[in-house]
């Protein structure tokens, strides 16, 4: 087996090099003129918002994690040259183009209501305690425009409304919590927080603790997996490394 | 559905586009239950709008606050859609149960129709919905009551409520503004038509379209529980044993209110408050178990026994 000189922490570092470092500026042909924060910048073509802002020399420390659409971290508001749509989405995973002008959201102010799911009852009246704002949409449906995921935002807020849990959990559930329907929302709705509680009510209330998973925790208290673990927590590091870097994954897809 | 409700259903042939509303989602649910069953019963089905969004809630009298009057068009939009495919009718009407949400979108509608540049720009908002045309009437239940005819719901009666005194009640919604009413706003009569329909014996009061005290009641509990004992007092004066509505909001003010007003008059006697579906369906011999008296505050159970109208 050959040699392990890639932790993880190398893996990320190498993750997020940019796409154009170490290619020197006069071996790239194409270019673009963006313009961030109202400052023009020239950068390479083709690079997504997030690469082509760090090409001018930002650098993210908040406001970037996955690079990969998934983590929700890089919301990003952008206006395309000659359009008066305001436009948003994430920057790891949209193109820079020509003419656009840019700015990076890096977090959404809002309040994160703190609650026991145990002690409330299943039912809409909830979800109007802890976020009472939920009441207050007109359904102009300007969140659902803003979703980088393509969810039907404003449909779930209206299910929240009426207390249709599934509908709320089933259309929220590719949420990634960028902030961007909150940032954008003119009744300060945070629909993002009000479909987590949702979606913890339904699957607290509204689908029951599923049989595989009673199943499995049988197994786990009869120490069906006992053996393994102490197998593993007695490995060294380095084999500790060596076995999680040959074990079995899913493929790519 | 049986047989009989299948029959029922392609004798009238009417799909109508019905639009729930948030409240007869959650805290009504007994109304829409029991309205769904007794609407079957009549051969009307009512068919919920796919993916509908709340009303509004309240008509905005702003002149320049066109984006509350957003949700009530969207809603149109709605049902535009499923004339166009086949879902319903085709006869381009919305109905509704709540008097709230019937009022909203009434007074919406409205408004845009006799506007053409509040159309557009409500159109222009919502680029990526097809445009509204302006051509839906919105219509509440009681007036497709009428349409259909009184005749019709007294042959649907199976066990009629005779002996049963009840007194309508109107309130605001369905009678105010005048261009928004479904009836004479001064001397209502349609509630009372449906429930001398239902075999009941009407009982008019002076009170049956004085306000409940409508939202008042989330800040000011007392107001309206002293609106609602002036209301429920006099139709006990005048003989009725249970009152009858449409209108959620009216339902709560008078039948959830019923335990501060007893907090305050200790002689008072706590009265039924139905939805006129309820009694329609209890009327035409549908499964009880659409009644949802779960839902009602005061526990209409023990008078519809003293009548002998419940199953068990
Ligand atoms: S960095 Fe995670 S979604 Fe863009």
């Amino acid at each position: 087996m050959e040699e392990i000189k890639n932790p993880v922490m190398d893996i990320i570092a190498e993750a997020n090099r940019s796409a154009t470092s170490g290619i020197d500026a006069k071996d790239i042909k194409d270019w673009i003129t963006i313009s961030i924060m109202g400052r023009a910048y020239k950068v390479p073509a083709d690079l997504t918002i997030l690469a082509a802002m760090e090409y001018a020399g930002y650098k993210f420390v908040r406001g970037v994690g996955c690079r990969q659409g998934f983590c929700g971290a890089c919301a990003t508001v952008f206006r395309k040259k000659g359009e008066y749509k305001l436009q948003t989405g994430m920057a790891c995973g949209t193109r820079a183009e020509d003419g656009m002008h840019l700015a990076q959201i890096p977090f959404t102010p809002a309040e994160k209501a703190s609650y026991d799911l145990t002690k409330e009852p299943y039912s809409a009246s909830v979800l109007i305690k802890y976020y009472p704002e939920v009441a207050r949409c007109v359904s102009c449906n300007t969140c659902t425009k803003a979703c980088p995921q393509d969810l039907e935002v404003m449909d779930y807020v209206q299910a929240a409304l009426r207390g249709d849990f599934e509908l709320l959990a089933t259309d929220s559930f590719d949420c990634i919590q960028c902030g961007l329907c909150a940032l954008r929302c003119p009744s300060e709705i945070v629909q993002y927080h009000v479909a987590q509680l949702g979606r913890r009510l339904y699957g607290y209330y509204g689908l029951g603790v599923p049989e595989h998973l009673k199943k499995r925790v049988e197994e786990i208290e009869k120490g069906r997996y006992a053996k393994a673990l102490d197998t593993v927590i007695a490995f060294s590091n380095d084999e500790l490394r060596k076995q999680y870097v040959g074990r079995d994954i899913e493929p790519e897809q | 559905m049986s047989d009989a409700k299948d029959f029922a259903f392609t004798l009238t042939g009417l799909r109508i586009p019905y639009f729930p509303g948030c409240t007869l989602k959650t805290t009504a649910q007994n109304f829409e239950s029991s309205a769904v069953a007794a609407a079957r019963a009549l051969g009307i089905e009512l068919v919920e709008l796919p993916r509908w969004n709340c009303c509004g809630t309240v008509f905005s009298l702003a002149a320049d606050d066109l984006i509350h009057h957003v949700a009530s068009i969207r809603n149109l939009i709605r049902v535009q859609e499923m004339n166009r495919q086949g879902l319903v009718d085709g006869e381009n009407r919305m109905v509704t149960l709540c008097s709230m949400c019937y009022n909203t979108m009434k007074r919406a509608n409205l408004r845009v129709r006799q506007n053409a540049e509040d159309i557009k720009k409500i159109n222009d908002l919502m680029y990526r919905e097809e445009d509204y045309q302006g051509n839906v009437r919105v219509i509440h239940f009681l007036e497709l009551l009428r349409e259909i005819g009184m005749g019709k719901v007294k042959r649907a009666v199976k066990k009629d409520l005779a002996g049963l005194k009840v007194a309508p009640y109107y309130g605001c919604m369905i009678l105010r503004p005048k261009e928004a009413s479904i009836d004479d706003p001064e001397a209502p009569t349609v509630l009372g038509e449906v429930l001398r329909a239902l075999g009941t014996d009407v009982v008019v009061t002076p009170y049956n379209k004085v306000c409940c005290g409508s939202y008042q009641t989330v800040h000011d509990k007392d107001a309206v529980a002293g609106l609602a004992y002036d209301i429920l007092g006099h139709a006990r004066k005048s003989g009725a044993e249970a009152i009858a509505t449409t209108c959620p909001l009216c339902a709560f003010n008078l039948d959830n209110r019923q335990k501060e007003v007893a907090e305050k008059h200790p002689d008072f006697e706590h009265m039924p408050v139905f939805y006129i579906t309820q009694l329609m369906a209890l009327a035409f011999g549908v499964d009880q178990g659409v009644l949802r008296f779960d839902q009602n505050y005061v526990d209409p159970v023990p008078l519809l026994k003293k009548h002998s109208l419940l199953d068990k």
